[in-house]
């Protein structure tokens, strides 16, 4: 499974209960669109650490790198090759 | 303390009436043990039962004037009786017992509908005037004793509790998608509403005018109102701490008022302690005390409790609450607060109330009220932040002030500033409205809306929760200053929907057990709502007037620590290695949730598996469980069966 469905299918079960992949884009805001809640950024940073094995470090935690589908793939190629 | 139930129009007084009657005021056996009383005439009947704390030998109700036009039932105490009895002496009325239910006769004889201005107390009160051929019914202005009724076919039926009405009248066994929607959002139906189609409760502060064949009046006789707030540039702290000092101790020392020994919960916190304080200080009354410990040291304040028994040096129970402990007892607490709830917080107060019983005691105080009083709750601190932040969205450090929210949660809603600011500026829609301090809480809270079924979602998608309250709040409200308008919001919605009620009076006579609550004395309320609000909420320091009032009762250790707001595990509760109970595991399988129809089944299995797999930390989550729990405990109870083949839950087996 590709890693934007691997989120999207995270967000959908677990915050939406939910199967259906068209209650979700890959754009949408996951604050904005009521997907997440306030504790639900810290359950989401802890599926991001265990699946991509990273570590999000608290400077990091920011609406610009987690707060859709797409902006979370983006943070992870970043974080990839800045290790890389 | 009792429990009441009754009805008005167009009957013959006969043997059904009677039965009727005996089967509601049965189903409210809890809230008054110690008897029945019941009234019958042509075109009304009253049914009383009674929990013995005021004038044990004389004081059976109903009870009529001299002349029998005027005949009354009530629920509650009238804690200035001593004074209002004098004075009504002096003007020539005869009483014929010492209770307290009797100046009501006497002062609506003197007063008409007047009368409940004069009242110091809690009450739900019911009255004949067989002269007018009208039923009145009245309710203390904050709402600390229920009240419901329903009017079918152009006739009344009233009842502490709804399941009395529901015996009557099974049809009204139905719950109310809106009154659900509510309860999920606001974390209970709003008065008048319930989570029963047809059934009202009766507002905090209002008085009801039924006659036959005239439309149901209810009128308000008193609401917080905030809008004498002092304005005074350089109050005088000390003389206005001081007269708030005197005003408490008047309060609890007309709270003690019984024939009964009286005791006090103690939380750890400044608002219990401070009651505590005072009943030593002030008065003659003996100290006995009681707390919750919870096994969870999230939830735990038994370390400030022992401080706090060791410096007062009070005779003090310790009630402990385990995770199972809280899901065994959750259907009794549906059973008795018969509307959904999305917090466990009452159980470990339902078994609190059991302890204290079984203790002797019929009464305590508590400290419930000072944190709506005063301006306690996090709530007025986040809205101040949030607005301070509105005026310059572009800050940077303003944000930062967020994170001295919320120190005690293990999971912090504000653990990342960049996330609290954007989670807290939502609801600028309503940044003038009198609801914008509690849009966060009630966003978090409404999604458990999201599991309503489609039908269910369907007949409620004409009202958003949150535009249907904002048009509720009276105008007058805009005009206060924005702590004014957050307590209002705060009064209106949790203090009397839940704190209470599901969390106060329901979890308290569940065990025949009466609290009284010397902070919401309404001549404290009123006095309060008159200071600045700086001399609440100074800064980010909540009830800084209260903690100056208390200076010198209590150690600093207490008086400077701050807010820790009661709360109780959640889901967690339901779970143990995976296994819930059977009655969990019953009322939430798909097969229950479809044919109930408020739910979508696939959706709340889902969440039932993140839950079981306990990975559940959030609020909304918890909220959302505990919700859809309770709704299937009230089908189970209340529509599916009838409160009167119910027998009271006993604790569930794990």
């Amino acid at each position: 499974m590709d890693e934007s469905r691997q989120i999207r299918n995270f967000i959908l079960k677990n915050f939406l209960f939910s199967e259906d992949e068209g209650s979700l884009s890959d754009e949408e805001s996951l604050i904005a669109s009521g997907a997440i809640d306030s504790t639900g950024v810290l359950e989401l940073i802890m599926f991001i650490e265990e699946t991509f094995q990273i570590k999000v470090a608290d400077e990091e935690m920011i609406p610009e790198n987690l707060d859709s589908v797409q902006k979370i793939i983006a943070y992870l190629h970043g974080k990839r090759s800045s290790q890389g | 303390m009792c429990g009441i139930a009754g009805t008005a129009g167009r009957f013959a007084n006969d043997d059904s009436i009677k039965a009727v009657m005996r089967s509601m005021i049965g189903t409210l056996h809890h809230r008054g043990p110690d008897g029945y009383g019941f009234f019958h005439d042509s075109g009304i009947a009253l049914a009383h039962a009674r929990l013995s704390i005021i004038d044990l030998v004389s004081g059976d109700q109903p009870i009529s004037n001299e002349d029998g036009s005027v005949t009354v039932i009530f629920n509650g105490e009238i804690f200035n009786y001593v004074e209002l009895r004098a004075e009504l002496e002096r003007s020539g009325h005869r009483f014929s017992t010492r209770s307290d239910t009797e100046v009501i006769v006497h002062l609506y004889e003197d007063m008409g509908l007047e009368f409940v201005q004069r009242l110091n107390g809690q009450f739900a009160i019911a009255l004949w005037d067989a002269r007018l051929r009208r039923l009145i019914l009245a309710r203390d202005r904050v709402g600390i004793r229920p009240l419901f009724y329903c009017v079918v076919r152009g006739r009344i039926w009233f009842a502490s509790e709804i399941k009395a009405l529901l015996a009557a009248l099974p049809q009204l066994g139905r719950l109310d998608p809106f009154g659900v929607t509510q309860a999920l959002t606001f974390w209970s139906p709003v008065d008048p509403s319930t989570a029963f189609e047809g059934v009202e409760s009766l507002p905090p502060g209002s008085v009801l005018e039924f006659r036959e064949g005239v439309p149901v009046q209810t009128k308000p006789f008193w609401d917080w109102d905030f809008s004498d707030e002092s304005r005074e540039a350089e109050p005088d702290v000390d003389a206005i701490a001081a007269e708030l000092r005197e005003l408490l101790i008047d309060s609890v020392r007309l709270q003690l008022r019984a024939d009964v020994p009286v005791g006090a919960y103690l939380s750890g916190g400044l608002d219990s302690s401070g009651i505590v304080s005072l009943i030593r200080g002030f008065t003659s009354a003996p100290l006995r005390t009681f707390s919750i410990a919870f096994e969870d040291s999230e939830f735990d304040e038994s370390e400030h409790q022992r401080e706090m028994v060791e410096y007062l040096g009070t005779d003090h129970t310790t009630v402990r609450c385990s995770n199972s402990d809280i899901g065994r007892a959750f259907p009794r607490l549906v059973y008795h607060a018969e509307t959904p709830v999305v917090r466990t917080g009452p159980v470990p107060l339902m078994l609190l109330s059991a302890t204290v019983r079984a203790e002797g005691y019929k009464v305590v105080l508590t400290g419930e009220g000072a944190d709506e009083v005063f301006a306690g709750y996090d709530i007025f601190k986040e809205a101040k932040i949030r607005r301070f932040c509105a005026r310059q969205p572009d800050s940077k450090l303003r944000p930062t002030l967020l994170r001295r929210l919320y120190p005690y949660l293990a999971n912090s809603p504000v653990a990342s500033t960049a996330f609290a600011r954007t989670f807290f500026s939502q609801g600028m829609e309503f940044i003038d409205s009198p609801i914008f301090s509690h849009v966060p809480r009630w966003n978090t809270s409404r999604r458990a809306c999201s599991f309503l079924s489609k039908d269910w979602r369907a007949a409620v998608s004409d009202r958003d929760p949150l535009s249907w309250m904002d048009s509720r709040i009276p105008a007058r409200v805009a005009r206060w200053s924005p702590l004014g308008r957050d307590q209002y919001v705060e009064a209106k919605t949790l203090l009397a929907g839940y704190l209470l009620s599901s969390q106060g009076d329901r979890v308290a006579m569940a065990n025949s057990i009466e609290g009284r609550f010397p902070y919401l004395d309404h001549r404290v309320v009123d006095y309060a709502a008159r200071l600045p609000s700086r001399l609440k909420l100074r800064v980010l320091d909540e009830k800084h007037i209260l903690r100056r009032a208390l200076r010198g009762l209590l150690p600093d250790s207490i008086l400077g620590r701050g807010k820790q707001p009661y709360r109780a595990p959640d889901s967690r509760c339901f779970f143990e290695d995976g296994q819930a109970p059977d009655y969990v595991e019953d009322l939430l399988s798909a097969d229950r949730i479809r044919s109930a129809g408020y739910f979508d089944a696939p959706s709340v299995g889902r969440l039932v598996d993140k839950c079981r797999a306990g990975r559940v930390v959030g609020f909304s989550d918890n909220q959302a469980f505990v919700g859809i729990l309770s709704t299937m405990l009230v089908d189970e109870y209340f529509v599916r069966r009838n409160p009167s083949d119910v027998s009271i839950p006993t604790l569930a087996a794990i």
